[in-house]
């Protein structure tokens, strides 16, 4: 395409162009029977709430949570009502027509707020689109992740200020980059370790095998972390596998765990579990995060084609920040007060992301040829040059009048 | 049956029902193409009628939906695969490229793998990354593969019913933002071969050479050229590979102007062959150098830049005037 240097003219553009939270579940170890998913009958997870808000014992992995104090459990609730509340604002912006898409995390609050706490600051992190509550974790600000839903940038934050990587939309291609992160930790002589997220669809994909085979082959020191929200936009997880998720990790040589992913504080500590196997040189670890996605795949899907009402029903009553307040309120750690006070931050964060997106403005036109190499392009630089001249000759247009 | 108004989306989806019906081999696989429909609504209705075993709801994993596709048309299967988005077949594209394309030639012609690979593509609906690319130069250079993309109801159905009875692989493009465009289909028509370009709108002053989701464009733009005294002509390529280079000399030697018109990044494109093939076979009658229109050598932008980066009226007509400066 070439643009000669032309006469000013005018646009012409025409208008219009399972019960698997049964309650006091024990861990299950990776060697546990087989029960394949089909059948209905679902192996146990580790789960130290229950649904009923109740604490239970778990000899393996209570250690990793008995120090935690009552103001660390606050925060937990805080980050899950919190990023709640991000998500619902999104999901809005979506409907009012600020954003074109969001892809909403309503369910899965305890897993990305328990896995998200779990991490430290060195760690890095590799999520897929959905991992809003991870991000809130790192402390990347909401509205960083609402410019690629907006159609305003294709990613929109530097990865390396929080240690918390791009949203990846190719299902399953992160394990990867992830595992590759991790060998490189393990060259270097450090001790941090890396989480990578993704679907109980993404476990389908080659990429996410062949994570397992290089992570297990170079003992990388990586976490994999399943949400097995049930969905894969309309697909069940029967129709991705036949043995439940966390067994998969058996055939690669490394473990594989079960946790009830509405349960915050199980989440918490077999990540925790997990992170410190890495850290100390044990290899990978695959976490299955058992849970539930209760909106649609994205605001683009309609659930009600493929799925029924009753579903979500039974889910609701294992909501995983009713859990934690009904623990809370329980065992005495949080009053009116602080809840008051959580619902005017809530509300106050709610207003902000508003705010915040309906000021993001469109990116400039030259964007496009923006970082498409590190080192520059003559292709690129022609082209810009071209697109320059051409926009320019609708201003000259508009100076002459 | 009298001719029907029907949208592009349902023309498929009709002539996907018709092979189904008449072909017992003729198999439907891709991620979401069953209960749901596809998440373009392009199947829908197909498993509640033809059942499981003929309409495929498959694991999430391109590779192994190429991969077994090519291994149920060794069994004399025909399947006609989705992939959901053009973004999301590159898992896949180690499948196409390194076997699918290459086995009827090894096999001594003996093999032969009737697979129609079926790819929304293209921008325009306002989607995040991967969602609106138009990858296909990536396959046309591929011996082996046939790759076609029809502009329009009527070709989206008689297109996919000749892919789906080709015995050589077809990778089926889908101008997703023209699902929703209506526009007649006659079933009791006898269509044009498969790989043939049609004159879309006839012309003397400068030919226009485009496929897909450009097909409408490059016609609003002759139209809107006609109010200022220009008589172009509009070619709907409809194949990319075979490309039907008589159609476009025919038309060249006739108006002697030709710009090539796609959304994909002009560099190495659809176009570059085209340019470089007429102007072999028409120097003498051609008055201008063939001008292309197309994308930017650069990563398909984010929502709110895609009316920049996509060719439209206006840099079709700019395009038109520069030609015809000549
Ligand atoms: C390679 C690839 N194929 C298809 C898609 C389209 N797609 C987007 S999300 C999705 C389902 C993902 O399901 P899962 O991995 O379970 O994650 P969830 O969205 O449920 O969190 C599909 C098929 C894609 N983004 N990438």
């Amino acid at each position: 395409m070439t643009v000669e240097s032309t006469a000013a003219r005018k646009p012409r553009r025409s208008a219009g162009t399972k019960s698997a939270a049964s309650a006091g579940a024990k861990r299950t170890s990776p060697a546990a029977k087989k029960s394949p998913g089909t059948t209905g009958a679902e192996p146990e997870l580790v789960q130290l709430l229950t649904p009923e808000g109740e604490r239970v014992k778990d000899a393996t992995y209570d250690p990793y949570v008995a120090d935690i104090t009552p103001d660390e459990l606050r925060g937990l609730y805080r980050d899950m009502v919190l990023s709640r509340r991000f998500d619902a604002e999104a999901t809005s912006l979506q409907r009012q027509g600020e954003l074109g898409l969001w892809a909403s995390m309503l369910g899965q609050e305890a897993a990305q707020i328990g896995s998200g706490r779990a991490t430290r600051d060195d760690d890095y992190v590799f999520p897929t689109y959905r991992e809003h509550g991870v991000a809130w974790c790192r402390g990347v600000d909401p509205t960083n992740l609402l410019g690629m839903f907006r159609g305003v940038n294709n990613g929109g934050w530097d990865p390396n200020t929080n240690n918390f990587h791009l949203y990846t939309i190719v299902i399953g291609s992160q394990t990867l980059h992830a595992t590759g992160y991790a060998m490189g930790i393990t060259k270097d002589g450090a001790d941090s370790a890396v989480i990578a997220y993704f679907g109980d669809g993404a476990s389908s994909q080659g990429d996410v095998a062949e994570s397992f085979t290089f992570s297990a082959v170079y003992n990388a020191p990586v976490v994999f972390f399943c949400q097995n929200n049930q969905w894969a936009i309309s697909e069940p997880t029967e129709k991705q596998t036949r043995v439940p998720l966390y067994q998969r990790a058996q055939g690669f040589g490394f473990p594989g765990v079960r946790v009830d992913g509405n349960d915050v504080l199980a989440c918490l500590a077999v990540t925790k579990w997990a992170l410190e196997r890495a850290r100390s040189g044990e290899g990978p670890t695959l976490v299955e995060a058992y849970t539930y996605r209760m909106g649609a795949h994205t605001t683009s899907d309609d659930p009600t084609k493929y799925r029924a009402d009753e579903e979500r029903e039974s889910w609701e009553a294992k909501d995983p920040i009713l859990r934690l307040r009904t623990y809370l309120e329980a065992s005495n750690h949080a009053d009116e007060g602080f809840f008051a006070e959580l619902e005017a931050e809530s509300e106050a964060l709610g207003k902000r992301v508003r705010e915040v997106v309906r000021a993001m403005p469109d990116p400039d036109h030259f964007a496009i040829f923006e970082n498409v190499y590190a080192d520059g392009h003559a292709l690129v630089d022609e082209e810009r040059a071209q697109f320059a001249a051409y926009q320019a000759s609708f201003a000259d247009e508009g100076e002459g009048k | 049956m009298a001719a029907e108004k029907m949208a592009l989306a349902k023309a498929i989806n009709e002539s996907l029902r018709t092979a189904l019906d008449t072909d017992p081999k003729v198999l439907i696989m891709g991620e979401d193409v069953g209960k749901l429909g596809g998440v373009f609504r392009v199947t829908d209705g197909l498993q509640k009628d033809f059942g499981e075993d003929r309409v495929i709801d498959t694991p999430l994993a391109e590779s192994g939906i190429v991969g077994t596709a090519i291994g149920l048309a060794l069994r004399g299967y025909r399947p006609v695969v989705e992939i959901q988005f053009d973004g999301f077949v590159f898992p896949a594209y180690d499948q196409i490229v390194t076997q699918l394309a290459k086995m009827h030639a090894r096999a001594l012609g003996k093999i032969k793998l009737p697979v129609v690979i079926r790819i929304p593509y293209g921008g325009g609906i306002g989607a995040v990354e991967h969602h609106s690319e138009s990858p296909e130069a990536l396959f046309a250079h591929v011996a082996g593969l046939k790759v076609v993309s029809p502009s329009n109801a009527s070709d989206a159905y008689w297109m996919m019913q000749q892919a789906i009875q080709s015995n050589d692989p077809v990778i089926f493009f889908e101008p997703k933002r023209r699902y929703w465009d209506k526009s007649e289909v006659n079933k009791d028509a006898i269509p044009g071969p498969l790989h043939k370009a049609v004159v879309a709108r006839e012309g003397a002053d400068l030919t226009l050479v485009a496929y897909g989701p450009m097909v409408k464009v490059c016609l609003e733009a002759a139209a809107a050229a006609q109010e200022e005294g220009k008589s172009i002509e509009v070619l709907d390529l409809r194949s990319m590979s075979p490309v039907d280079f008589d159609s476009i000399q025919a038309s060249v030697e006739k108006t002697r102007r030709l710009v090539v018109v796609h959304e994909a990044p002009v560099f190495l494109g659809t176009g570059a062959e085209i340019a470089a093939r007429i102007t072999e076979r028409c120097f003498y009658h051609l008055e201008a150098p063939v001008l292309r229109v197309g994308g930017y050598h650069a990563p398909y932008p984010p929502a709110r830049l895609e009316d920049e980066y996509l060719p439209g009226l206006d840099r079709v007509l700019d395009a038109v005037d520069r030609s015809l400066a000549y």
